[in-house]
């Protein structure tokens, strides 16, 4: 059951490097308060999908409406501004700024909401004491906090995250899912990119699983076999 | 008491090299922008201040607080307008755009001005100095110019680590896409920079015209002598370029004393000499990146 009116939907949307086509037809959609996970093996155009819904990647304006709105190709400033945060791929955190600088950057989004430094040291209290360091002198876990709570510092409505386990090992993994749903109680959407298809099965409503540009299955965890995923995920 | 001298005076002729050079670091630091026609901009500078101050009767550093400001604007416009086309591309077209603009300004200014040197006249400011024991003396002048440029680069340190603006430079330094994300328009940010890049080139150029005879074909020179500073100092660092303007300045001053015709190639020898022993600088910004 998909409510009627998407937060955000996606209608054939395409994207390219050059003359690489990456996506092929993505449709797409999330409804507030949803947690949607998007699966696939390297290279099925889950993190190019990503892109070009922050308006990194080149998008014709109907191929993304975001609340009743065409976003499609919208400068990424923009679209940040409209409520949708990125926690990207490899934290990417700004080295040159300390812990508290990168969040209050995230904040320069200048949206109303929950989300503010208290409110991020109270969810994740570790960066409170750490406030002070350089961002990348941190962990890897501790870095990945900083670019989830940089991203809810601009309150978004929909909270882009790609692979967040990437290169953490798995009790940290699970400390970080822990706090989704306190992040999801502020009422926002979150868009999941995993390649660790268990945890992706765990905590999403919905799933998508990509193949070579596009949507090869989706539905509920509960009502997708092993089977499918693998077929799906493997395209065999 | 001669060498002591020779120090002092290049150690104030740094002032002014290290103003030459910090808009250009600023400009590379914040966009990786190398303007070749830095240089030509502070003569421009020079030459606005020629325009004011002769047309409404100001004194050259009453003519400066509009100079500044002016070319802050002037800036901002040309990095939208212009520079904003090539930054982050291809670096070919980033030096042949600033090159080609620096043909232009030459051209243009003696077109308008001629191949005459003009100066800024202040009376007695240039000559006015202070007596030190043992036969030297500082000049007013010059002491006014080290002050003005650590002036400038205390208020640039303090931007840099206080302000939003400055937590937007490095943010966009470190990681312009990433910076997107975050909601800041890096077409926006690269404006301010470029306009206080050159803000920096009107306060150097306000000084060079006042301090000394100018003419439109000596930018170029004053380019290289900001990147001297620049790369001397190392890259990133505001300090280490006033540091390296200094040593510019003082390896300038000593040739000149042993052979007026040594002056210059004495600051480059000094330059070459730091990029064979230390090619990171002496006081690179050592990021973890």
């Amino acid at each position: 059951m998909t409510p009627a009116a998407p937060m955000l939907a996606t209608r054939a949307l395409t994207a390219h490097y050059g003359d690489f086509q990456a996506l092929w037809g993505i449709d797409f959609e999330i409804a507030a308060g949803e947690v949607v996970a998007i699966i696939g093996a390297n290279g099925a155009g889950k993190s190019t999908f990503l892109r070009a819904l922050t308006g990194l990647n080149r998008a014709a304006p109907e191929m993304v409406r975001f609340e009743d709105a065409p976003i499609g190709g919208a400068a990424p400033h923009r679209v940040v501004r409209m409520g949708i945060a990125m926690v990207p791929e490899g934290r990417r955190l700004f080295p040159s700024l300390s812990v508290e600088e990168n969040l209050l950057l995230g904040g320069e989004v200048g949206r109303d909401g929950p989300w503010n430094l208290e409110a991020v040291y109270a969810l994740f209290p570790v960066l409170r004491e750490r406030r002070r360091q350089p961002a990348t002198t941190l962990s890897g876990g501790q870095q990945q906090i900083v670019a989830i709570g940089r991203a809810l510092m601009g309150n978004p409505r929909l909270l882009l995250c790609d692979e967040l386990s990437l290169g953490l090992a798995p009790v940290v993994v699970q400390e970080i899912y822990a706090t989704m749903p306190r992040i999801l109680s502020s009422g926002c959407a979150v868009v999941i990119v995993e390649q660790d298809i268990g945890q992706a099965l765990r905590v999403a409503d919905r799933v998508y699983c990509f193949q070579e540009g596009r949507v090869s299955l989706s539905g509920r965890p509960g009502d997708l076999t092993r089977e499918h995923v693998k077929q799906a995920y493997f395209g065999i | 008491m001669q060498w002591l001298d020779a120090i002092l005076q290049g150690i104030l002729l740094g002032g002014l090299y290290s103003l030459f050079a910090t808009g250009l670091s600023l400009a590379f630091g914040v966009m990786r922008f190398a303007n070749i026609a830095h240089g030509d901009l502070i003569v421009l500078a020079a030459y606005l201040g020629l325009v004011v101050t002769s047309s409404l009767g100001l004194h050259p550093l009453t003519a400066a607080l509009l100079i500044v400001p002016l070319m802050g604007v002037l800036g901002y416009v040309a990095q939208r307008g212009l520079f904003d086309r090539v930054v982050g591309g291809d670096v070919v077209s980033m030096l042949l755009l600033t090159f080609g603009l620096s043909v232009v300004l030459q051209n243009g200014l003696q077109g308008l001005f001629s191949a005459d040197g003009r100066r800024l006249q202040t009376g007695d400011l240039v000559t006015a100095s202070v007596p030190l024991p043992g036969d030297m003396a500082i000049g007013v002048f010059p002491l006014l110019v080290l002050a003005l440029a650590v002036g400038a680069i205390v208020l640039l340190e303090w931007v840099f680590a206080r302000t939003s603006t400055g937590r937007a430079f490095r943010a966009t330094s470190d990681d312009r896409e990433v910076a997107q994300l975050m909601g800041l328009d890096i077409r926006h940010v690269y404006g301010i920079a470029m306009a206080v890049s050159f803000a920096l080139c009107g306060l150097a150029g306000i000084l060079l015209g006042i301090g000394t005879t100018f003419d439109p074909s000596m930018g170029p020179t004053r380019l290289l002598f900001a990147f001297e500073s620049v790369i001397i100092g190392g890259l990133g660092s505001l300090w280490g370029t006033l540091a390296g303007g200094m040593i510019l300045g003082v390896a300038q001053t000593i040739g000149f004393r042993i052979s007026p015709g040594w002056g210059l190639l004495a600051g480059h020898l000094a330059f070459l000499v730091v990029l064979a022993v230390r090619p990171q600088g002496l006081f690179p910004r050592t990021r973890d990146r």
